[in-house]
């Protein structure tokens, strides 16, 4: 997101397997890493980084509940309570008609807001600029970003520490 | 990942042990159904005469409503007496419970079939590692065609009313044109030629594909895979429109007049969720006994996923085709809901209800979340719901047109449904033994092992 700034470490990789043993490396020698930039997603990268579970269940939840409520509110509305409408014989307020509108817009919220929520926490949008720390991530290098704002160790140590686990080469970057 | 299997080989290899003390209590349990049945027909033998009359008072009224909804549709007149013609007997309630165990466990022993042949097809490696477990499964199917076969030539008129000649006769009172067009179809031969083909279709392509993977145990390679992939998707292939037509067969039959277009995939929903709950549960029972140790959080995860899914998707199925009948609102159809909702006294409006709540409300909010999929006693808990649930389904859809106002749960019910169980996990847990519980050659093996979602 664009409420990042400070100073960061950034090292280069050449291979996926690397990056994830040098995230446990460094990891363990209790430097706190800021976030990986990877062409794909890497399995296990989740847990050796130590990101909280993704809170994208819980939103959908909710706004799968929002957009059932709507629906219900709609319909209800809409056939029985502003211009009640008899269609089929059937009472204006039956939920059984009501079922599959519910259902699709319960869907349509989900999805939406989800989608949302995700462009949303991840800082994309159409005219925002993404961070990127180093280009090269989206096309066949991984990057690690550390923020030496929240680590106590000296920047030259990290340094080391990233080449020995086997950094292509490590820079600063301002943001 | 690769830090948890530092040392996989010695984990692989595991042999299921029946043990003697699983077996004994197998037969106690068997023993203990055939008492409750013997003891149920006991009970509704001696309290015949009594639920004769009040079966008498119920159907009367019954036909009141047949026969207002019969007029209203202007030709069906003959219908609400044609289908009820018959006396009751108590052994109807009997061969109703056969009937309904027997197709019960047919749809959970096929979907074993079903669930290994579509992940060869879609050459699938994540299930590899429990794959024995749905393989082990159809070995039944012998057991309840048989069973099947012989009700249907035992019990005759009494469960299908539809094999009476009479109903074809032009001449006879008890001609009735409904069912007589069906007569292409609907005709004890093919009836008899069709049962027999699913069962010897669907066992025989188990046979082979369960062949295939033996093999594969011994001599590795990637020969047997291919084969099987091959034959799994003829399997899929006969099953797509078997399903249909055994649904139509074992179960809508017994509302002869009645038809829905949705009841093929309806009966396959349900026997699939069903299928799918009894092998995640069987694979969480043998991993609390020490087995399966390489089924990792991420199986049960996608195990459960299946379960909440499929759950869903029986929903969706079932109230599809209530919602055609209960909009179009023609009497001929809603006949079927109107026996279940209010007929018969209304006693099957409660399992009515208990079918929509174990099977949608309870897993649906159960298993929403991550968590409850990744912890073997919720999901423990969900299979059961749906496992008990779909009984009520089957139940529902067989018992108002057999055994009408004498439908209830006594000792048969329970009773039969203990016996079936018994001889399907014996059945189960005897195929367990006979090979190794993980498939060592199995070219995805690697894949399965390492099976990490998030």
């Amino acid at each position: 997101m664009s409420d990042i700034s400070g100073k960061f470490l950034v090292g280069i990789f050449d291979d996926d397997d690397v990056i994830l043993s040098a995230v446990k490396k460094v990891k363990q020698a209790g430097v706190k890493v800021h976030e990986v930039y990877s062409p794909f997603a890497i399995h296990g990268m989740d847990d050796a980084i130590g990101h909280p579970r993704t809170k994208i269940g819980i939103a959908a939840f909710i706004f799968g509940t929002i957009g059932c409520l709507c629906a219900l509110t709609l319909t209800i509305w809409t056939m029985g309570i502003d211009w009640p409408m008899v269609i089929g014989g059937k009472d204006p307020i039956s939920i059984p008609n009501f079922i599959p509108i519910t259902f699709e817009l319960t869907v349509l919220f989900t999805a939406f807001g989800m989608t949302l929520g995700f462009f949303v926490t991840n800082g994309l949008g159409p005219s925002v600029k993404p961070l990127l720390f180093d280009p090269r991530c989206t096309d066949n290098k991984f990057v690690m970003a550390i923020d030496l704002a929240k680590n106590k160790l000296a920047e030259s140590d990290i340094i080391t520490m990233l080449k020995n686990a086997g950094a292509e080469e490590v820079s600063v970057k301002s943001i | 990942m690769a830090s948890h299997h530092d040392h996989p080989l010695p984990t692989l290899e595991e042999r299921y042990e029946f043990t003697s003390e699983s077996k004994r209590n197998l037969l106690i349990g068997g023993a203990v159904g055939l008492a409750l049945v013997a003891l149920g027909a006991y009970l509704l033998s001696q309290g015949g005469g009594h639920e004769a009359q009040e079966a008498v008072a119920h159907a009367a009224g019954a036909h009141e409503a047949h026969g207002a909804a019969a007029h209203a549709a202007g030709e069906h007149a003959s219908e609400a007496h044609a289908g009820h013609g018959h006396a009751y007997h108590w052994s109807k309630r009997l061969w109703a419970n056969l009937w309904l165990n027997s197709v019960y466990f047919t749809g959970i022993s096929v979907i074993g079939m079903f669930f290994i042949s579509y992940n060869y097809l879609a050459q699938a490696g994540w299930s590899v590692i429990f794959k024995r477990i749905p393989e082990a499964m159809p070995a039944f199917l012998p057991v309840t065609g048989t069973i099947m076969v012989a009700t249907y030539f035992l019990a005759g008129h009494d469960m299908f009313h539809w094999t009476n000649e009479a109903l074809f006769d032009k001449a006879s009172p008890e001609y009735d044109p409904i069912i007589a067009g069906k007569r292409p179809f609907l005709n004890p031969t093919f009836y008899v030629i069709r049962m027999v083909l699913y069962f010897t279709l669907w066992y025989m392509l188990w046979k082979m594909v369960r062949g295939f993977s033996l093999e594969e145990d011994r001599v590795g390679g990637v020969d047997n895979y291919e084969k099987s992939i091959k034959f799994g998707t003829a399997f899929l292939v006969v099953f797509a429109v078997t399903s249909s037509t055994a649904a139509w067969d074992f179960v809508m039959t017994i509302d002869t007049h009645w038809f829905s277009t949705m009841f093929g995939w309806y009966t396959l929903a349900s026997w699939h969720v069903a299928g799918l709950a009894t092998m995640t549960l069987t694979i969480i029972s043998l991993k609390q006994h020490g087995y399966l140790k390489s089924v990792n959080e991420s199986h049960m995860h996608d195990l459960g996923k299946f379960c909440f899914a499929f759950s869903i998707f029986w929903t969706y199925v079932w109230f599809s085709q209530f919602l055609l009948i209960y909009y179009a609102n023609l009497p001929e159809e809603t006949i079927y809901y109107k026996e279940r909702f209010s007929g018969y006294g209304g006693i099957y409006k409660g399992p009515f209800f208990i079918n929509i709540f174990l099977n949608f409300v309870f897993p649906f909010l159960l298993l929403m979340a991550r968590d409850s999929k990744r912890t073997m006693g919720v999901l423990k808990v969900a299979c059961w719901a749906i496992i008990i649930g779909h009984y009520f389904d089957f139940w529902n859809n067989i018992m108002p047109g057999t055994v009408g106002a004498n439908g209830g749960f006594g000792p048969v019910e329970f009773g039969m449904v203990l016996i079936f169980a018994c001889a399907f996990i014996w059945s189960v847990k005897h195929q367990l033994t006979k090979a190794n519980l993980v498939p060592v050659n199995h070219p995805m093996l690697e894949e399965s092992l390492h099976h990490d979602i998030v």
